[in-house]
C-alpha cells in the first residue's frame, strides 16, 4: 500500500472521522425534508383521514406516490444521520457504539424499504385485496 | 441553549415515534380497508369503543399533537440553523430573539393546526 498524497493521508481524519460529508448530507436532506414533509403535513390536514377510500385515492395518485417515495428516502436518510450523532454523543464504549450504529442502520434501511414497498403496493395493487394484507 | 436541546429532542421524537407512526399508517393503507379501519379505531376514534380503545384514542391524540409540535419545532429550528450556517445571527441579542421566536412559533403553529382540525371536525 502506497503512502498516497498528503491530502489523501489526512482526508477523513477530522473529529468525526469522515470529514464534511455527514454535515453536507444532513443539510441536503434537510432541504428535501422542508419541501416534502411540508407538502405531506398540509396534505394530511386537508385529507379526510378517517375515510379509507379518500386516503387510498390520494396515495395511489402517481404524483403523490412518487413524492411519498422521495419523502421516505429523504426522511430516513436524514434521521439516520441525526440519530447517528445522538449515538456518537451518548453511547460510549466501542463495541456498544458499533452495535447501536448497526441497529440504527437496520432501522433506517429496513424502515425505508418497508415504506417504499407499501407505497408501491398502494399505487399498483388491485383495489380489492384478499386476506393477508401488507 | 434550550432551542438546541429542543432541536435534538424533537428530531429524535420525529425519527422514532413519527417515523414508526408513518410506517404503521402506510402499511395499514396498503393492507386494505379493514386494516385501515383497525388503525383508525386504535389511534383516533372507535365507534364502539371498549376501554382499551378509549385509552389508545386519547394516547393517539396526545402523540399526534406532540408530533405536530415536534415537526414545527424541528422545522423552524432547522431554518434557524440554515441562517446560522451562513455566519449570520450570532450576536447575543439577535440569537436570543430568534431562539425565542422559534419556540413561540412552534407552539403557535401547533395550536393553530389543531384548532383548525377540531373546528373542521365539529362542523362536520
Amino acid at each position: 500500500m502506497g503512502n498516497g498524497t498528503r491530502l489523501g493521508r489526512v482526508r477523513g481524519l477530522g473529529s468525526a472521522q469522515h470529514g464534511s460529508q455527514h454535515w453536507l448530507q444532513q443539510r441536503l436532506t434537510a432541504l428535501g425534508n422542508i419541501l416534502l414533509v411540508t407538502w405531506f403535513v398540509v396534505s394530511l390536514i386537508r385529507l379526510p383521514l378517517t375515510s379509507y377510500a379518500d386516503v387510498h385515492r390520494w396515495a395511489s395518485n402517481p404524483t403523490a406516490a412518487l413524492a411519498l417515495i422521495l419523502l421516505v428516502v429523504s426522511v430516513f436518510w436524514h434521521l439516520r444521520l441525526g440519530l447517528q450523532v445522538l449515538i456518537e454523543d451518548y453511547v460510549h464504549g466501542e463495541a456498544t457504539r458499533l452495535l447501536a450504529l448497526v441497529l440504527l442502520n437496520f432501522y433506517a434501511i429496513g424502515g425505508a424499504a418497508y415504506g417504499i414497498f407499501a407505497i408501491v403496493r398502494i399505487a399498483l395493487a388491485p383495489v380489492a385485496l384478499g386476506p393477508g394484507g401488507m | 441553549m434550550a432551542v438546541s436541546i429542543l432541536h435534538r429532542a424533537s428530531g429524535d421524537g420525529l425519527a422514532i415515534v413519527g417515523a414508526l407512526m408513518f410506517l404503521w399508517w402506510l402499511g395499514a393503507i396498503a393492507a386494505g380497508p379493514d386494516a385501515y379501519a383497525a388503525f383508525v379505531a386504535c389511534v383516533w376514534h372507535d365507534p364502539e369503543a371498549g376501554t382499551f380503545h378509549q385509552i389508545t384514542n386519547i394516547l393517539g391524540k396526545v402523540v399526534l399533537i406532540g408530533l405536530t409540535w415536534a415537526f414545527f419545532q424541528h422545522l423552524f429550528s432547522g431554518l434557524r440553523h440554515f441562517v446560522l450556517d451562513t455566519g449570520a445571527g450570532y450576536e447575543l441579542k439577535t440569537n436570543k430573539l430568534w431562539s425565542l421566536l422559534v419556540i413561540l412559533g412552534a407552539v403557535f403553529a401547533t395550536a393553530a393546526t389543531w384548532l383548525y382540525l377540531f373546528a373542521e371536525a365539529l362542523n362536520g
